[in-house]
């Protein structure tokens, strides 16, 4: 294993740590989602090892990692935005609900 | 060549990442930010599907459309009352994934081409394999991802209000058993021989390796579902930041087994952040973490009985026209919503009290505990949809000292954050957390169910003090009654 992954994920955890340390209580749940969604990389973990093998055990384990993590990414990503679309300012929002009515 | 445009992808994505975060902190850059994010990830999975190794395309996109769609109704479907629950299930989800990710790359060395060769009797010391430092770290995804799976999917039925899921007499020490199975399991494990390059020499059976690993993650997961049964009701946020920094920590722990840049340096920045989200909201509720980690609210909700049998005054309850009355002569009304405006989907209505009330030239605003509701911000999320402006809202420490000045307090739904006793008795479960003085208002009117306690399952003295009215029923059905009662008062 190497050594250049532990100083990578050394200085990203110090980069997390920097980015997050002022946040308004208003906006926790959003960013916890947000994160998440986030941490849905292993995504690209599941490819790789899916894609990668024909083994069929290893495949079908890859495939099922797979599916897991595409649901936290998508749903993810897309439940943060329905939590955000309600930040918008309000004539706006007025004026596309009066729209879609 | 293309190896290391995917690398570079990889770090364009991560880059995304890092600034999409960003701007998820402050309100106006947020939904761009999480865009930024999106693109990122679809950045790493475009780079993922290119990089050469893909072998099977048709399983690829059959998982990803298939996640995509669970994912899509998920998102869509849920009602923004039950946003905590569902980022606690996607948590668990993406937890699980990086387990399972772990577990294929074991797999995947112990294939059979190795065997092969050493079927034909050359020696296995070139061959691809995972060396002891691997395999722990393998142990450590597969114990982690499944921590996070099982622990979120209790979390989930906790927040979804499910009164089973509580601990037991010497849950502890079943937890202290339970973990040092976990870890004499996954030494058992990392011991059993470095996966692929020494079975097949030896002609050991793999299919050991693989039991261990099946153990680790099994016990993981009861070790997960241990670890958050006895957590109180009211400390779930917490818990769910804290999740979601394991899950970011399983992330990276496959990144290392992978040797990928793209999963490590993310896993590292959701660790760390989720890790920084869990201290703030323990601050902003008094709490340490370890003192939410040992539960200290579970044990009171036992303690504490429906309450109207103890030797408390009996409270006074009033009408919808009497509320209706108070609130319209009033000069300054304060609004403090909780969970059961989340439950009864009363914001609608709420707004529409407000706008009434607004009419007659009250100064009306809201008052918004950190923690009301069943996670951070769910009150404004709420409001929002409701189209409550965001200057009407009023954070906790801001509408405090002004509380002596207020004519009416009216309390939709909510019962811990305006708990008293957090403040006077020093025997509470919740001493020390701040809450909004409501009691400190001429009148508070509570609207409510019942007399029964509230989420995190203590007493509120709050109830019986004499300038505290309660008004009993539906948060949605009262709201619309004050309000029919409002219109005639105006009518008149």
């Amino acid at each position: 294993m190497s050594l250049a992954l532990f100083i990578v994920f050394v200085l990203a955890s110090f980069v997390g740590v920097e980015v997050i340390s002022k946040v308004p209580a208003t906006l926790h749940t959003p960013l916890m989602s947000g994160s998440n969604a986030i941490s849905g990389i292993t995504i690209v973990g599941a490819l790789v090892v899916a894609g990668g093998v024909e083994a069929p055990w290893a495949k079908w384990v890859g495939v099922a990692a797979l599916v897991l993590a595409t649901i936290n990414v998508v749903g993810g990503f897309l439940v943060t935005d329905r939590m955000l679309e309600m930040f918008k300012p309000r004539e706006k929002a007025v004026a596309e609900t009066n729209g879609r009515a | 060549m293309i190896d290391g445009l995917v690398t570079l992808a990889y770090l364009v994505a991560a880059s995304l990442f890092i600034l999409g975060l960003k701007r998820l902190s402050s309100p106006r850059t947020a939904r761009a930010g999480n865009r930024m994010a999106a693109v990122g990830m679809l950045i790493g999975v475009v780079a993922a599907l290119l990089s050469e190794q893909i072998l099977n395309p048709v399983e690829l996109v059959g998982g990803l459309a298939v996640g995509s769609v669970i994912g899509v109704f998920l998102a869509r479907r849920t009602p923004l009352t039950e946003m905590p629950e569902l980022v606690a299930a996607f948590n668990g989800f993406g937890g699980a994934a990086s387990a399972l990710v772990a577990a294929a790359e074991v797999l995947r060395e112990m294939e059979p081409p190795l065997r092969d060769i050493s079927a034909a009797g050359e020696t296995v010391v070139n061959a691809p394999g995972l060396g002891m430092a691997e395999v722990a770290v393998v142990a450590a995804s597969v114990l982690i991802g499944s921590v996070t799976l099982s622990g979120s999917f209790v979390a989930w039925g906790k927040l979804k209000g499910k009164r089973g899921l509580s601990g037991f007499p010497g849950l502890r020490m079943v937890s202290i058993l339970v973990g040092l199975g976990v870890l004499a399991v996954g030494a058992l494990f990392v011991t059993s021989g470095d996966v692929g390059v020494v079975f097949p020499a030896t002609g050991a059976s793999s299919d050991g390796t693989m039991l261990w690993l099946a153990a680790l993650g099994v016990l993981s997961l009861v070790l997960g579902v241990l670890l958050v049964l006895p957590i109180g009701g009211a400390d779930m946020p917490v818990v769910v930041a804290l999740l979601n920094a394991y899950s970011g920590l399983a992330a990276a722990a496959t990144g290392f087994v992978l040797g990928n840049y793209a999963l490590v340096i993310s896993g590292a920045l959701v660790g760390a952040s989720g890790l920084i989200l869990t201290r703030i909201m323990c601050e902003a509720m008094n709490r340490s973490l370890a003192n939410v980690l040992l539960g200290g609210f579970g044990a009171a909700a036992t303690t504490s009985s429906g309450g109207g049998d103890s030797d408390q005054p009996p409270v006074q309850s009033t009408t919808a026209d009497d509320a209706a009355v108070m609130m319209a002569y009033a000069g300054r009304v304060v609004i403090v919503p909780g969970y059961g405006l989340a439950v009864a989907q009363a914001q609608h209505e709420v707004r529409e009290l407000v706008d009434l009330l607004q009419k007659e030239g009250v100064e009306v605003s809201f008052a918004i505990h950190p923690v009301a509701g069943r996670m951070p911000g769910h009150m404004n999320v709420l409001l929002a949809e409701a189209n409550v402006p965001y200057d009407q809202l009023i954070e906790m420490d801001e509408i405090n000292p002004e509380m002596g000045q207020v004519d009416v307090v009216l309390v939709v739904g909510a019962n811990d954050v305006v708990n008293p006793a957090a403040r006077e008795d020093e025997t509470s479960p919740i001493y020390g957390m701040p809450i909004i003085n409501v009691d400190e208002a001429q009148q508070v009117i509570v609207l409510k169910r019942s007399m029964r306690t509230g989420y995190a399952g203590i007493e509120n003295p709050l109830f019986f003090k004499p300038n505290t009215q309660m008004l009993f029923g539906d948060a949605k059905e009262t709201v619309k009654a004050v309000i029919g009662e409002l219109k005639t008062l105006q009518a008149a």
